[in-house]
């Protein structure tokens, strides 16, 4: 059983969908209970491949390795390591949530939509477990289709436009790779004499600078759209505006952080000249993301566009403190991806309910929301300040190891980002205070109704995270602790830039003695 | 014995007259018919050939050709009942949605 | 943990989250209650903690405390740890007892608003934060605290949100402060990089070793910290928040923006003497900019008409003074002068709060006048306050503004020019500050009838709080009587043991002159700034009071002056035009033009391009069945053909 834990997580989902196929259209209430169940145990496995997870343990876990495709050396290799059991653990949680969340929301084709939302769990999850280059290639395209369908059938006003964007945005990018992909597949079998797709194999072998280059770039391209970077980003505040609650949620919480995830697992312990070669590069893209997304976001006028735009500023972040390739910015990002999932997510679904009641977006259509919905507005604000990162939420822990990850790596750079902390501010109250504070102008607004049991349920886990990993995120970077530093040390074993020590004070290295921080040179055994 | 061309001219003119089918016909149960048509004469040269090389690959070969068929049969007939249920006709050129 | 230090901080948390779950759902008594109880609570475990700190001999006088582990990540390692100094402890006794008071003055004072449990909620909250802003062993649990304590004045100033101004104040206040703690994480990430450690004990440990004395690192870490001082503390050029934060009621405007929470940016300073005192270059300019706030602070209270503006920029203006102390590194004065500050300012808002409670809400003094007689109580306890903050001889003001005054000027650290803007700044100090006294509480009432028929004392629950602070404003500059007027300066002897190096001279730089070379000068100074006080309440009694013309006719003189003065020199107009207007021009700029027209543009204009390609193919595709099998039975025949005519 414990070696099969994530055969049963990723595709646990599949069972739900096997199951509701049999449930016809009409009986929407089983529909949404068989699927609720689902994700829950799913939530479930989930959380005991958690308890089973050895926290210091270097290396991958719960591996499964065996031959899928012969001919070709593909095999069905599955493995976590910290970074992904958090990803993963994100990716189950927001996917129940999701579920209670679009509860009385859909009531249009019930029976697809479920089936749609269990399949793209399955995708997700796929994509955090693969540590076969084609499956993961598999996973990362399959869940595109219920995504694109998520969007496209159960959207706002424009959601054919959007879903399609998000696709061709999407596929073209993921063309690249499937290219870089080959390349590295042909490549493989010039170097070992052996075809395979295996991530773990293809780690040890030595790439030219150039061909590293190029598939740095395909790669890089395939998850910089995902992630997004600037200027890759414009599918996002479509997608997220046109897409329901739930698939905006997912979109935030998980799919972004495929992308960020595939810059981890594959861009920079594959090609560690390459990164070192672009830090400056995308650290640059990563800022003016961070900047330009907050200034944008503060000028929008639909709550969804500003959350939106809120998430590329948010995912500059993320990728800053990556490029800082040191173990404060690279543990920093990991977390502000599980942050970001946890406060945008949260967000989202606050936005829905306000628009279940109200029909729109628009931040002029509110204001004096405190008076006529305490709990709602109380709610908000928790999560809004989580966003902004204010200590002992979940945001600042992320945040200021990124940014001081980042210091170490380039001062200005720091300088730069940690402007987006005070810009967060100023759109983020802006928006609150024009739609919780002031005087009711509108009297729809007067007689709301506050928020009803099934959506406190909904939010009070994700508040419940957000002061847990603000106040003890310790258990997390206990788990990713081993996982980072190997990626660090892939990295830095490339090149000049960072030095293996680039995680000591300049100052003194006596006084932290008992403090040490070996990373290994080998990272993956 | 009869020499094999013989099988192959009958199995060429069903093939022509299938063809003929498909193209002028407008009625959808015709043409799927003469897909049929086709599909067994193409049937009739396969075995044809086989049994004068003597060879078994033929025979097996018309086999899942003819379950491929059944099962063609089944869904495109299934299509067409459907089409007929939302369209009330099975005439060919009313369905062009392609068409601008 | 032999001393629950986490008690102090686990009372007013308890309190907090009580209130706020329970919202609603408490009767008022039992709001007040938990809200005061748990507050005193906290005050008198710190009082019990103050005394065993007393007890231990003084080299030992720090207690730890480690509760947890927060953030470890890598060689990056922050604990939940607690610290209990002899600075710590002023700040906690000042902050949960002033806060006690305040807490009680406001279950009189909020009585009938509705959002009474939220008012409690959030002044726990901020008594939370605050303690644990002084109670931090290292600089990132203060900074928890920092922001916290942000958070929770962004709350409170907008406590009536359906006011705009009051939620337009509060979001200022937040983002200015933002500002300030951009700079002081600048700052950390400096500190740490370099000590690689954030711990109080280790950082100071380790500074003179890993930092040049007077290098450039030191200066801009401790520069950066000083930004963040600035914020919090509002001292130019982020001073702009704190006169419109008394949006808020006028308790949260004694509780935190005037006796505690502004005056964080004046503890950190003083917590980090010892990297101050590396970076003589930061130093000069803490007490220039606090030298420059004092004044233009000062200079702006003298023509303001409300009454709790006329206190928020005194506030600035004093917190200025605590600046120019730690400016000249005299900063055990600086810390004085924030104890007796909170009592008096403290004070003074309640003061006016009672004022503006009995007016129904009226806070331009243009409509007070003659509230002696109605309101006893309160005159004489705000009278009280008004002498100590004017620097009488005897009251708690007077010692620790000396303190100041002397240090500023016989420091190594500072300078005749300091200490004569220091002077004169009290000087206006006095005078505003009888100003405002003439015109609430003297000279003919100018309310309306219906106003003055209503006036009354306010109730016990709030006067009695305004008598405690009163006997606190005079008696509480008595542990810092300076040597040359025969006391002990108990108070910094207690703070020694963190501030200790530099009187003993043992970092370098030899900071102060000891105290009782230059008796006979210090005396002088002392004397002479009496004097000058007192006539300058004079002028104020006679501008204000006895020959009021004058006053119109000097204005008409100096309209122009009096007109930047009045309008607080432009400066928000100023940050407005060069800072806020071009931010959100620059940013629809980015949106509509950048984002929608040329990045959008770009990936729409290349679907539009394919799509125009593809309509013209597109006419191939009939639609009609029967073509598409013509032209494939012509395909294959073709291909056929090919095949067998090769």
């Amino acid at each position: 059983m414990e070696q099969q834990i994530l055969t049963l997580v990723t595709f646990f989902p599949l069972l739900g969908v096997a199951l509701l196929l049999f449930v016809p259209r009409d009986r929407t209430e089983t529909i949404r209970g068989v699927a609720l169940i689902i994700a829950f145990i799913t939530l479930l496995w989930s959380v005991w491949m958690y308890v089973m997870f050895e926290p210091v343990a270097s290396g991958m876990q719960f591996e499964v390795n065996i031959p899928w495709i012969k001919a070709f050396g593909i095999n069905y290799h599955l493995g976590i390591d910290g970074i992904s059991l958090l990803l993963i653990m994100l990716t189950t949680i927001l996917t129940v949530i999701a579920m209670i969340s679009s509860w009385t929301s859909i009531q249009k084709a019930v029976k697809g939509y479920y089936i749609s939302l269990l399949l793209l769990e399955t995708g997700m999850i796929g994509v955090f477990v693969a540590l076969d280059l084609f499956l993961f290639y598999v996973f990362w395209e399959a869940m595109l289709v219920p995504m694109y369908f998520i969007i496209g059938v159960w959207g706002g006003p424009r959601k054919l436009y959007a879903a399609i964007k998000f696709v061709l945005f999407t596929m073209f990018g993921s063309l690249l790779m499937l290219v870089a992909l080959l390349y590295l597949f042909f490549m493989y079998h010039g170097f070992s004499g052996e075809y395979s797709f295996d991530l773990m194999k293809i780690y040890g072998m030595p790439i030219p600078l150039g061909a590293q280059t190029y598939m740095f770039l395909a790669f890089a391209l395939a998850f910089a759209i995902k992630v997004p970077i600037w200027p890759f980003h414009t599918w996002l505040p479509d997608a997220h505006v046109e897409a329901p609650t739930a698939g905006s949620v997912i979109l935030a919480g998980v799919l972004l952080k495929m992308g960020t995830y595939g810059f981890v697992r594959i861009c920079l312990p594959l090609f560690p000249e390459a990164t070192l070669q672009f830090v400056p590069f995308i650290s640059i893209l990563a800022l003016i993301g961070i900047v330009y997304g907050a200034l944008v976001a503060m000028v929008q006028r639909d709550v969804k566009s500003l959350v939106a735009f809120s998430s590329v500023s948010h995912l500059g972040f993320v990728m800053l403190g990556m490029m800082a390739l040191n173990v404060q910015g690279l543990e920093g990002s990991v977390l502000q991806m599980i942050n970001h999932g946890i406060s945008t997510g949260a967000l989202f679904l606050i936005v829905g309910m306000i628009y279940e009641r109200r029909h729109t977006r628009l931040i002029a259509d509110f204001g004096g929301l405190l008076k006529s919905m305490p709990v709602f507005s109380t709610f908000f604000m928790i999560v809004t300040l989580s966003s902004i990162g204010l200590p002992l939420t979940n945001g600042f822990v992320g945040e200021f190891l990124i940014l001081l990850g980042t210091y170490k790596a380039n001062p200005t750079y720091a300088i730069i980002g940690a402007s987006g902390v005070i810009l967060a501010a100023c759109y983020m109250l802006w928006m609150l205070q024009r739609v919780i504070f002031g005087k009711i102008t509108n009297p729809a607004n007067e007689s709301l109704k506050d928020l009803n049991p099934r959506e406190k349920l909904v939010l009070i886990p994700l508040v419940i995270l957000i002061f847990w990993i603000g106040v003890y995120p310790k258990p997390f970077f206990e788990r990713m602790e081993p996982a980072v530093k190997n990626i660090v040390a892939m990295v830095n074993k490339a090149g000049p830039v960072n030095q293996t020590d680039a995680d000591k004070p300049t100052g003194a290295d006596c006084m932290i003695g008992g403090n040490t921080c070996v990373v290994k040179a080998d990272g993956n055994e | 014995m009869i020499p094999i061309t013989h099988y192959l001219i009958l199995s060429a003119m069903l093939f022509a007259i299938g063809v003929t089918g498909v193209i002028i016909s407008r009625n959808l149960i015709i043409m799927f018919m003469s897909i049929e048509v086709m599909l067994n004469a193409a049937n009739l040269a396969i075995i044809a050939f086989s049994r004068s090389l003597n060879l078994m690959d033929g025979h097996v070969f018309v086999f899942l050709v003819m379950a491929v068929a059944a099962a063609e049969a089944a869904v495109g007939l299934a299509i067409i009942i459907n089409l007929f249920r939302n369209r009330e006709s099975i005439n060919a050129d009313t369905f062009s949605l392609m068409k601008r | 943990m032999e001393h629950s230090l986490y008690l102090i901080l686990l009372f007013p948390l308890a309190g907090f989250l009580i209130n706020g779950l329970l919202l609603g759902r408490l009767n008022k008594k039992l709001i007040s209650l938990i809200g005061c109880g748990s507050v005193g609570l906290a005050f008198l475990w710190g009082l019990k903690t103050f005394f065993n700190l007393l007890a231990v001999p003084e080299t030992e006088r720090i207690f730890n405390e480690v509760l947890f582990t927060w953030i470890p990540s890598g060689i990056f390692k922050v604990d939940f740890g607690l610290m209990f100094d002899p600075l710590s402890a002023v700040m906690v006794l000042v902050v949960s007892g002033v806060g006690f008071l305040i807490h009680v003055y406001s279950v009189g004072y909020m009585h009938d608003d509705p959002g009474y449990g939220r008012y409690f909620t959030y002044l726990n909250l901020f008594v939370f934060s605050m303690l644990t802003l002084v109670l931090a062993d290292n600089y990132l649990l203060m900074f928890v605290g920092w922001e916290g304590v942000g958070l929770c004045s962004y709350l409170l100033i907008g406590f009536w949100f359906e006011k705009q101004s009051a939620s337009d104040a509060g979001k200022k206040a937040f983002i200015v402060n933002r500002i300030g703690d951009f700079g002081f994480l600048l700052g950390l990430f400096i500190i740490f990089w370099q000590v690689g450690s954030l711990d109080f004990a280790v950082v100071f440990k380790q500074a003179p070793l890993v930092f040049a004395a007077g290098g450039t690192l030191i200066t801009a870490a401790t520069l950066l910290l000083f930004v963040g001082a600035t914020g919090k503390s509002a001292q130019i050029p982020l001073y702009v928040w704190l006169p419109d934060a008394m949006e808020g009621p006028t308790p949260v405007s004694a509780l935190i923006h005037a006796a505690t929470m502004v005056t964080a940016g004046v503890y950190m300073i003083a917590r980090s003497n010892v990297l101050y005192m590396m970076a003589p270059t930061t130093l000069a300019v803490v007490a220039i900019v606090g030298c420059a706030t004092a004044l233009m602070a000062a200079t702006i209270a003298l023509t303001q008409n409300d009454i709790k503006r006329v206190l928020a920029y005194s506030t600035v203006s004093q917190l200025g003074y605590m600046f120019v102390a730690c400016g000249v590194a005299a900063f055990a004065a600086g810390i004085f002068h924030l104890m007796t500050h909170a009592f008096f300012k403290a004070l003074l808002f309640l003061g006016a709060g009672s004022v503006i409670h009995a007016l129904a809400g009226q806070q331009d003094m243009r409509f007070m006048g003659g509230l002696k007689r109605p309101m006893k109580t309160t005159f004489i306890t705000f009278l009280f306050a008004t002498l100590a903050i004017a620097g009488i001889p005897g009251l708690s003001g007077f010692f620790s503004k000396d303190e100041i005054l002397w240090k500023s000027f016989s420091s190594d650290y500072g300078s005749p020019v300091i200490w004569a803007i220091a002077l004169f700044t009290a000087l206006l100090t006095a005078f505003y500050m009888f100003r405002l006294i003439f015109l609430t509480f003297y000279g003919e009432p100018r309310m309306d009838e219906h106003a003055k028929h209503h006036l009354h004392e306010s109730p016990k629950m709030m006067t009695v709080p305004l008598v405690i602070l009163a006997v606190l404003s005079i008696v509480g500059g008595w542990v810092g009587i300076p040597h040359v007027l025969g006391g002990g300066n108990h108070f910094e002897k207690f703070l020694e043991p963190v501030m200790g190096k530099m009187t003993t001279g043992a970092t370098g730089g030899h900071a102060l002159t000891s105290a009782g070379h230059d008796t006979a000068t210090e005396l002088v100074f002392m004397i002479g700034s009496v004097l000058l006080i007192l006539a300058a309440i004079y002028a104020a009694y006679y501008l204000y009071l006895k020959n009021i013309t004058v006053v119109g006719r000097i204005r008409q003189r100096l309209s122009g002056l009096y007109k930047v003065l009045y309008n607080k020199y432009y400066i928000d107009e100023i940050y407005g035009a060069i800072i806020v207007r071009p931010l959100i021009n620059g940013s629809l700029f980015l949106w509509k033009i950048i984002d929608v027209m040329l990045i959008d543009g770009i990936a729409n204009g290349v679907a539009a391009l394919i799509g125009y390609i593809s309509s013209d193919v597109r006419g191939m595709q009939t639609g009609n069945m029967r073509t598409y099998v013509t032209v494939f039975l012509g395909g294959a025949i073709i291909l056929m053909g090919y095949f067998i005519l090769r």
